[in-house]
């Protein structure tokens, strides 16, 4: 069958749109970040010993000195370039910065995806064709703990499992994924806490989507002419339920993405979020309002890129 | 789309509560939720000890007869320091998740209702909060204002309110197209007439279930924060200031991380089912990706 390519370009035109919509409210977000701040955000990072000139240097560097509106223009024009701006505390450059730590949580996202999906797509998918059995309460109930379960203290009960008892991981630490023995050896740790909490919630979501599936009056057509009950459930049920499988996933790799400051904190892994809880310590606006940016950024890339491709394998959805 | 309502309606109205009796696991996590209410309010008065009581002479004892729980690296009572931890976590779940509630379904309704403009103006407002992780809002917030009580208040209540504007709002585009609305509308009802009565009874069902569950994400959030050092601030107990306080006792004392850990696990698990089994009866057709959106 031959599908005509304008609704699509006009879907993920309307979608791009509203990304762009999106982002300058994000951009707009992150630059009232530093204004909100009560008092003067320079002196507060400079603390109590500095002298004018090192103020005045700072202050300029920042831009802070100029009017507010031409501020807020310059930040969003330099943010385009891929100029975020100076730290406050080693006068490198925020890209610089943000680039160096995005290796060490964007291969802990993708270990932790893995992981997820390691453990969600077989779970979630026999939860639901054993729908009310045993099985399934254990598989529900079990989810259901992984969603409650805060990631720091799993992350904590896995290096005293691991590290104290069983003496077989090191407890924190990073080597960058280009040697990937000793990579694995420190990430396995954090990916499993991560990959735990998020398989946890993809398994009800990916539970939810086979059942819906199952339910359907195809699927209980295909089962009444008597087709085998893998052909039906490979076939049928498991086809039509990928797409809701993939959406999950992807947000979940945006949500890993952003949410993994308490885990990187526990294990010491020098990734984004460590640099956060780092900048907003040291009150490193500047550091702040970057790492905050490029998170959102890849946040709204993955949403964008998941919706687009949700249209491309479903035609109802660009056509509704 | 009538056929549906007409059948769900009325045996949602004749017995909710039994329903919801009916499912032993619902049932069993209210009666734990209602015991760590009590524990909470209660704290002070039962506790075995003052929270901030210093004994270095009795510091890092296992759990035994006088110490249920063990002590801390200062000799300070474990559970006592729990029973009020608890108490604070609450307090913070529950008023950060009534303002996101209140501030949410308000926006979310007018919005819905009013559509136009106004829809477009506060959904777009709502598509900007969801752009930043939870914890990363929340961490920006807190990283303007000087941590403490209010601020993670604040800071939480903040971050979950746009799942209440998005929930409100669907519900009150959907009511109103129904007919009565329409009828009602026509007959000269004042808006907010129709709003109070048409259009936030068919909010609530929805809004129940989701305040629920972000009652236990709020507990967890406040655990991260605390935790971070960003939360509830010391002498104060608090469940994830306590573990962060564990974590260099890993070896010596594992019931320094143990105990507060698996109260908040608890909390958040018991909220987590009761908002699942409230789902079941108030809201069955409500599948959202939403919820996967915001929860950590």
């Amino acid at each position: 069958m031959r599908v005509s390519a304008a609704p699509l370009l006009k879907f993920v035109g309307l979608r791009l749109v509203s990304s762009v919509v999106v982002l300058i409210g994000v951009l707009i977000v992150v630059f009232a970040l530093v204004h909100l701040v009560p008092g003067d955000p320079v002196r507060l990072a400079l603390g109590t010993r500095y002298t004018q000139e090192s103020y005045d240097a700072l202050r300029a560097a920042s831009g802070l000195d100029r009017p507010f509106a031409e501020q807020f223009f310059l930040y969003v024009g330099h943010a385009f370039t891929g100029d975020l701006g100076v730290s406050f505390r080693n006068g490198q450059t925020v890209t610089s910065i943000l680039l160096g730590r995005l290796p060490a949580t964007a291969s802990l996202a993708l270990l932790g995806i893995v992981i997820a999906l390691l453990i969600a797509v077989p779970a979630g998918i026999w939860s639901a064709l054993h729908e009310g059995r045993v099985s399934d309460l254990i598989v529900r109930l079990t989810s259901q703990i992984g969603v409650s379960i805060p990631d720091f203290w799993l992350g904590m009960l896995l290096i005293t499992l691991f590290s104290i008892v069983l003496r077989v991981l090191p407890s924190s630490g990073y080597t960058p994924l280009a040697d990937p023995l000793p990579w694995l050896q420190h990430a396995l740790m954090p990916g499993i806490t991560v990959g735990l909490v998020a398989g946890a919630i993809m398994t009800r979501y990916i539970r939810s989507a086979v059942v819906d599936v199952a339910g359907e009056g195809f699927v209980r057509t295909a089962a009444s002419k008597g087709l085998p009950t893998a052909i039906v459930t490979f076939r049928h049920i498991l086809r039509n339920a990928l797409v809701p499988i993939l959406t999950i996933a992807g947000i979940q790799l945006a949500t890993i993405l952003g949410g993994v400051v308490v885990v990187e904190v526990v294990f010491a892994w020098p990734g984004l979020g460590l640099l956060v809880y780092n900048s907003v310590a040291a009150r490193d606006y500047p550091v702040i309002q970057g790492a905050i940016l490029l998170i959102a950024v890849m946040f709204l890339l993955v949403n964008l890129i998941v919706d687009v491709l949700y249209a491309f394998v479903d035609p109802r959805i660009r056509l509704a | 789309m009538s056929v549906i309502e007409t059948e769900t309606a009325p045996s949602v109205r004749i017995a909710p509560w039994r329903l919801l009796a009916s499912n032993r696991l619902t049932l069993a996590s209210a009666v734990v939720l209602a015991v760590i209410l009590v524990v909470a309010i209660a704290g002070p008065l039962i506790a075995p000890f003052g929270v901030n009581d210093v004994d270095v002479s009795r510091q890092l004892q296992p759990p035994g007869v006088a110490h249920w729980f063990g002590t801390d690296d200062l000799g300070r009572d474990v559970l006592s320091r729990m029973m009020s931890a608890v108490g604070t976590s609450l307090l913070v779940a529950v008023v950060s998740v009534a303002f996101a509630l209140v501030v949410g379904a308000v926006a979310g309704i007018v919005a819905g209702y009013a559509g136009g403009v106004v829809d477009t103006v506060v959904m777009r407002i709502t598509d900007v909060m969801f752009a930043f992780p939870v914890l990363l809002l929340a961490l920006a917030i807190v990283s303007i204002f000087r941590p403490g009580l209010v601020t993670t208040i604040a800071a939480i209540g903040i971050v979950y309110t746009p799942i209440f504007a998005r929930i409100s709002r669907a519900s009150a585009l959907t009511v109103r197209t129904t007919p009565y609305v329409q009828v009602s509308k026509t007959l000269g009802t004042p808006t907010r007439s129709i709003l109070l009565r048409h259009v936030l009874p068919n909010v609530t069902g929805p809004i129940i279930v989701q305040t629920s569950l972000s009652l236990a994400f709020a507990i967890l959030s406040e655990a991260a924060l605390s935790f971070l050092g960003l939360g509830i601030q010391p002498p104060t107990p608090s469940l994830g200031g306590m573990l962060f306080n564990a974590q260099g006792f890993l070896y010596q004392a594992w019931w320094m991380s143990v105990f507060p850990g698996a109260a908040i696990l608890l909390t958040a698990l018991a909220f987590n089912l009761v908002g699942d089994g409230l789902r079941d009866v108030l809201d069955p057709r409500q599948r959202t990706l939403l919820e996967a959106r915001r929860s950590r």
